[in-house]
């Protein structure tokens, strides 16, 4: 500690020690009100039961080819779209302007897109617009059957949520 | 930078002189002792309270449908519910506990006397608010004991002459305790503490205009004041220290201490539990209405029994300072009146027989008789103490030294007011 300022024997009184022993108290006040103020602050992040919402799981047996089943996930729709062979092909071998991205990155089979049906416009659900893709009713904007955009206004592709496969016909999503 | 941000201020709003005036310089009296804490603490657990009960309403939901539910969600789902509830539920527990020593402590002292006598009063409109605030949110858990506790005092207003079944379904919204009272018992527990915060304000304009009391009772000279920050600032927070020592013990270790188990289970309009008792800070007043064979007369002993206190700086006539310090007679008399509030307490949390009936309303009695006795006694004490200068030297001397100082202020024509009685 600070020994250039000895006690000079008339005050009994080390500034050095006092200065040192301020600081450190007022720290530690600092620090635990910091720390009993973490409970309220964590009080209002998602409770359990909401916690329990984040995770989807999706039987995928009863979903044949072409055909999309739309989930509820942290209270999102999210699309799961069982592709047949020739949509694979044609979304393997075809790349958009807007985003562009690779269709093999955006599953984990190529059987199944899953994707979150919410447009990156500005949130609207977007509709199955036939056999091309999904078709935004709100300010038309166009997706593919990877669910990337190919017409604005949205910016980017429709996000892909965390999941994996759970056996062969199962999909579990939601961080787990 | 910072001098011209403060200058800045200052020539807006007296920030420098209301922290040089209220608390750099405040001048304290340097003799007060640890129970001097308890305004502190009760301002404390206020704060606590608040930011506690705040956080619990995000997630509560004040419908007789729901709110039980609700409650248990609190409890077992949203983090740190748990603490958040019972760090609510035993600072209820602490801000009676805070509030009565703090009285006790006044009453002890005689800090009630001129020219304090606001402070008491206004300390007596936030006892009132405190327990219409605990009695509302003791409710809203919805269990069996919230219940029948609020169907138990909302009844007490049917003892009204003439118009009392009209006040009670008034109360309620319904003819008996049900949604329509549970929705509003949480509206007025939500606004009643920041009325609180009103009168508190109110208090500490007075107690800053007064001064605080000491234990000697007489006003202190300058050379007796030292600055309240940092010597009152840093007791205050040891004491905090200590305060939170025990709180926390409680909470974490003892929260159902506080809660009744029969509240455990959701609120049943048709069947009453077997034995009903309130929390135990309304347990005194309780078995003071309990004593009394008459609805009416029940009800107003228990409303005497808390306003009574009102009546103390007219009550009390003796001249002696310090309260109890210096006053033998006065001293018995304030050991006396604990023991019996105790002894009520612990009548109003059995269940009624006749033996305890009888105790009770033995209690009642010296629980009035004590004030109507102090006119008397104090006027008694005056006489043999003051006027025959039986008090302790030390005291007298004190005393002479004080008023000899506040003569000669007067005398150089004082420019400080508050130094003249």
């Amino acid at each position: 500690m600070n020994n250039d300022k000895p006690d000079n024997g008339t005050t009994g009184l080390d500034e050095g020690r006092r200065d040192f022993l301020e600081k450190g108290t007022t720290a530690f006040a600092v620090a635990g009100v910091a720390a009993a103020c973490w409970p309220f602050v964590a009080s209002m992040n998602p409770s359990r039961d909401v916690q329990a919402k984040a995770v989807a799981m999706v039987d995928l047996g009863g979903l044949a080819p072409g055909k999309v089943e739309t989930v509820e996930w942290q209270g999102k729709p999210v699309f799961v779209f069982h592709r047949t062979d020739e949509q694979i092909a044609d979304m393997h071998s075809t790349q958009t302007q807007l985003d562009p991205e690779s269709d093999d990155k955006r599953v984990v089979k190529p059987e199944y897109l899953v994707v979150v049906g919410i447009c990156t416009h500005l949130g609207c659900i977007p509709n199955r617009s036939g056999p091309e893709g999904w078709l935004c009713p709100c300010h038309g904007s166009l997706y593919d059957n990877s669910g990337r955009v190919i017409q604005g206004p949205a910016p980017t592709n429709l996000a892909v949520p965390p999941y994996r496969f759970d056996g062969e016909k199962k999909i579990i999503i939601g961080k787990v | 930078m910072r001098r011209s941000l403060k200058s800045w201020i200052d020539a807006r709003f007296p920030l420098s002189s209301f922290v040089k005036n209220e608390l750099t310089d405040y001048p304290t009296p340097r003799n007060l002792n640890y129970w001097w804490n308890f305004g502190f603490l009760a301002g404390f657990v206020l704060v606590l309270q608040i930011a506690t009960g705040v956080f619990l309403a995000m997630h509560y939901k004040p419908a007789a449908a729901e709110a039980f539910n609700s409650v248990q969600h609190i409890m077992r789902d949203v983090n740190y519910g748990w603490l958040i509830r019972y760090l609510h539920s035993t600072g209820a527990s602490a801000f009676f506990a805070v509030i009565f020593i703090h009285m006790a402590r006044t009453l002890y002292y005689g800090s009630y006397r001129a020219p304090r006598e606001l402070m008491w009063w206004s300390g007596q409109v936030l006892l009132i608010m405190l327990m219409a605030t605990a009695f509302m949110g003791y409710l809203l858990p919805w269990g069996q004991m919230s219940y029948w506790g609020a169907q138990v005092i909302t009844s007490l207003f049917g003892a009204t002459p003439l118009i009392g079944d009209h006040i009670v379904t008034w109360l309620r919204g319904d003819f008996s305790v049900g949604d329509a009272t549970l929705t509003r018992f949480f509206a007025l527990h939500y606004l009643f503490p920041f009325l609180i915060i009103a009168v508190v304000i109110l208090h500490m304009v007075a107690l800053h205009t007064v001064k605080s009391s000491n234990p000697s009772g007489i006003t202190l000279h300058d050379k007796d004041n030292i600055p309240f920050h940092p010597y009152f600032t840093i007791k205050d927070l040891y004491g905090l220290g200590l305060f939170l020592i025990v709180f926390c013990g409680c909470v974490f270790f003892i929260p159902e201490f506080f809660i009744e188990p029969e509240n455990n289970i959701p609120a049943n309009p048709l069947h009453t539990p077997a034995h009903i008792v309130p929390e135990w800070y309304f347990l005194p007043f309780y078995a003071i209405l309990r004593s009394i064979p008459d609805k009416l007369g029940g009800v107003v002993a228990m409303a005497m029994s808390i306003i009574i206190f009102a009546l103390m700086p007219f009550l009390d006539r003796c001249k002696v300072p310090g309260g109890a310090c210096f006053r033998p007679v006065f001293r018995a008399m304030f050991y006396f009146f604990m023991a019996d509030v105790i002894l009520l307490g612990y009548i109003g949390a059995q269940p009624p027989n006749a033996t305890l009936t009888i105790v009770g309303e033995v209690a009642t009695f010296f629980y009035f008789a004590i004030f109507a006795l102090l006119p008397f006694t104090s006027y008694w004490e005056n006489r043999m103490l003051l006027q025959k200068e039986k008090l302790p030297v030390a005291a007298l001397t004190l005393i002479r030294e004080e008023s000899v100082i506040r003569v000669d202020k007067k005398g150089q024509g004082a420019q400080k007011g508050e130094d003249t009685p």
